[in-house]
């Protein structure tokens, strides 16, 4: 048996199809992962120890436990609170709040970067807290973390095949479809390893050129 | 607390799958990450290339598609790969690619001023990684190979996809048996999180041990 | 002199992208004599080292030790570029002391000193600790031997790192800029193990610095070095105090004065 060319032509509108439903969870989970990661951020400065010491908790708990686990107990879960998800709305959030605990980390070490001198001239200025994050702080320690964000949105790219377990109809889950009707596996499955690789490949370069382009020194998280 | 006593003998055999994956794919990803670490650092440009194609395909390409490529493709080549191997092999080629990542930026942090005080010393390049770069590598390496295990136990859950009985597997059998959901995940997002917790203070350890006497600051 | 030069020169020519170095370089260097290079910084002293030490390869221009060309090779009756072998059996000849001292962190002073001499030269591990230990206590560290480098200080360092030179026993031995990186106040015991290495043994020592007094003190003649060339050779007397050149002059103004 070989690689069957016309039959991989065949199927590509259908999966190119598929890639859709792929790329829009991966954007809209990175746009969810975004917002909460800043939330865990707050809430592990908050003066309550209490609060803080949940949330790190939370984001150590969501990190080390698979992703996969975390989809299906969305979506199995939730119907017992009386909440009915569809299969793309709970992968789109077990994503997003995977992530999110990655980004938590992604922002503390952009803002601990940030020399301790900055804070006490914003002090000595006397620039009010909203000020110093505003005007001082935030715009040293976003642009070093827009690279580590983008090798963090080609993470999640790739974990989206796991929304295939709930059946979910982005690329790998049709690839699948294909695979049990036409008994023939290798075509359908090598042409998505293959969009995964060319996707991956030009994102990757796309973040290195921001790097570049920006001057941006590595992060380190 | 004694309703979630009564499901762990049940995943019990389970969690020894998910542990032989996870130290099985580890042992193959350590073995590929320095094979493809240095071999990227290569002079010789056939080798260099071949870790080049190797990192980045398998970093490129999604673990579960290399899963299901290696499960349901490679048969038709007439390969046949039990579902453990195929979940060992796929493991240790994904996690191994980014190892080799850390491998190659572990040696290459090191200063450059290390392996002119080698030549200056006359030592050949293989004493030289063995006595002087290994051992400072070592050190860098450890931290972020310990977070990189933690991906590895995660990815095992993976393997669930192609019927192979890991914890996950045995969890999502479970609840079809009995639809205690709630209890069911809970105890198994908690045993993957004692495991992780376990791998990371592990690892801790061999790091102090590691650097026991000496750091590597303020020195060159 | 009537012996015949230890390190002979001739020709030497260095370049980085279009930037050269070394112009056309010439030195003769003879047995056990103690040479110190000056020159305003960039003038080519530390690369005209590392090119000795084969960490940088020459453009153009021949280098011989005894007679024996260092990047240069016979093969056939033709003279081809060195390979690794010969750079390596070259090597034995030339030892070297880095202005950063470059010291192994993971191992403590007398393992710095003593594994090259055991992997390299063979020797057993009690003979090469040995060897370490007499050289440790040589430079006066005979207390440090199991601290690592990150306990020491900068002074310290650099001793362990001359001694770890010294343990492979080379004929010619270059310090590049040694006392450069250190406190001011740890400069002077450096300059002490180097006085006495200069007085009781009859190495060849090829020494780049910027420790004028020193240079004066120590050495058999100094070289003044400019953009990439030796623009005058003589004693320290004649250096120091009646140059031929205003360039000289010039240099040797600024840097006394301050």
């Amino acid at each position: 048996m070989t690689f069957d060319w016309a039959f991989a032509w065949s199927i590509m509108p259908q999966l190119l199809w598929a890639l859709r439903i792929t790329i829009l969870a991966t954007f809209l989970g990175m746009g969810l992962a975004t917002v909460l990661g800043l939330v865990w951020v707050l809430l592990r400065r908050s003066p309550w120890r209490i609060v803080a010491w949940t949330a790190h908790y939370a984001v150590e708990f969501i990190r080390s436990t698979p992703i996969l686990v975390q989809i299906y107990f969305l979506f199995y879960m939730m119907p017992e609170f009386g909440l009915r998800l569809s299969p793309m709305v709970a992968g789109v959030l077990a994503l997003g709040i995977h992530y999110s605990a990655y980004l938590a980390e992604v922002y503390r070490a952009g803002i601990e970067s940030i020399p301790k001198g900055q804070w006490e001239a914003a002090r000595a200025l006397n620039l009010n807290p909203v000020q110093t994050w505003q005007r001082i702080i935030l715009p040293q320690a976003f642009p070093p973390i827009i690279p580590v964000m983008g090798n963090y949105l080609v993470a999640m790219f790739k974990d989206t095949p796991m929304l295939s377990a709930i059946t979910v109809l982005e690329l790998l889950q049709t690839a699948k479809i294909i695979g049990s009707e036409s008994f023939r596996y290798l075509e359908p499955l090598t042409i998505v390893g293959a969009l995964f690789l060319l996707l991956s490949l030009l994102a990757a370069q796309a973040v290195r050129w921001v790097e570049r382009r920006f001057d941006l020194k590595e992060l380190n998280v | 607390m004694s309703a979630l006593l009564d499901l762990i003998p049940s995943l019990l055999g389970g969690l020894w799958v998910t542990v032989q994956l996870t130290l099985g794919g580890a042992l193959l990803a350590c073995i590929l990450a320095w094979l493809g670490g240095l071999g990227k650092r290569s002079g010789f440009w056939p080798v260099r290339w071949v870790a080049i194609a190797y990192i980045e395909v398998f970093r490129g390409t999604s673990a579960l598609v290399q899963l299901f490529w290696f499960f349901y493709g490679l048969p038709l080549f007439g390969i046949h790969l039990a579902p453990m191997w195929a979940g060992i092999l796929v493991l240790g080629l994904n996690i191994g690619a980014y190892g080799a990542e850390i491998v190659r930026g572990g040696i290459q942090s090191i200063d450059k001023g290390q392996s002119e005080a080698c030549t200056a010393l006359n030592l050949t390049p293989f004493q030289q990684f063995r006595f002087v770069l290994l051992p400072q590598a070592l050190v860098r390496i450890l931290p972020p190979a310990g977070n990189l295990l933690i991906e590895l136990l995660k990815t095992t859950a993976l393997v669930s996809l192609i019927t192979l009985s890991d914890l996950t597997f045995k969890g999502m059998i479970l609840r079809a048996e009995t639809l205690r959901t709630a209890e069911i995940f809970a105890l198994l997002l908690l045993i993957y999180f004692g495991l992780a917790q376990l791998l990371a203070f592990l690892v801790r350890r061999i790091e102090l041990r590691l650097k026991r006497g000496w750091h590597m600051e303020g020195t060159s | 002199m009537s012996t015949a030069p230890i390190v002979s020169v001739r020709g030497l020519c260095k370049r980085f992208g279009t930037h050269e170095v070394l112009k056309e370089f010439d030195m003769d260097i003879n047995p056990g004599e103690k040479l110190s290079i000056i020159g305003p910084s960039g003038s080519g002293k530390s690369t005209f080292l590392r090119i000795l030490m084969t960490l940088e390869k020459p453009n153009a221009g021949t280098i011989e030790i005894e007679g024996k060309g260092l990047w240069h090779m016979e093969r056939g009756g033709k003279t081809v570029p060195a390979d690794k072998k010969h750079l390596r059996a070259m090597r034995t000849q030339v030892g070297m002391v880095f202005q950063h001292f470059n010291l192994f962190p993971h191992m403590t002073a007398l393992q710095n000193v003593a594994m090259a001499p055991k992997q390299v030269l063979g020797l057993t591990r009690d003979e090469a600790n040995e060897r370490g230990q007499d050289l440790l206590e040589r430079v006066g560290l005979g207390d440090k031997l199991d601290a690592h480098p990150n306990q020491l200080s900068g002074g310290q360092k650099q001793r362990v790192g001359i001694a770890r030179a010294l343990a492979m026993q080379p004929k010619v031995m270059l310090f590049d800029e040694v006392t450069s990186a250190l406190d001011p106040e740890l400069v002077g015991e450096v300059l002490g193990v180097l006085r006495e290495l200069a007085h009781e043994t009859d190495m060849t020592m090829l020494l780049v610095t910027h420790e004028m007094r020193f240079a004066q003190e120590i050495s058999d003649r100094v070289a003044f070095m400019d953009h990439g060339q030796v623009l005058e050779l003589d004693t320290p007397a004649n250096i120091f105090t009646n140059p031929t050149l205003a360039r000289t002059r010039e240099f040797l103004n600024a840097v006394l004065e301050s």
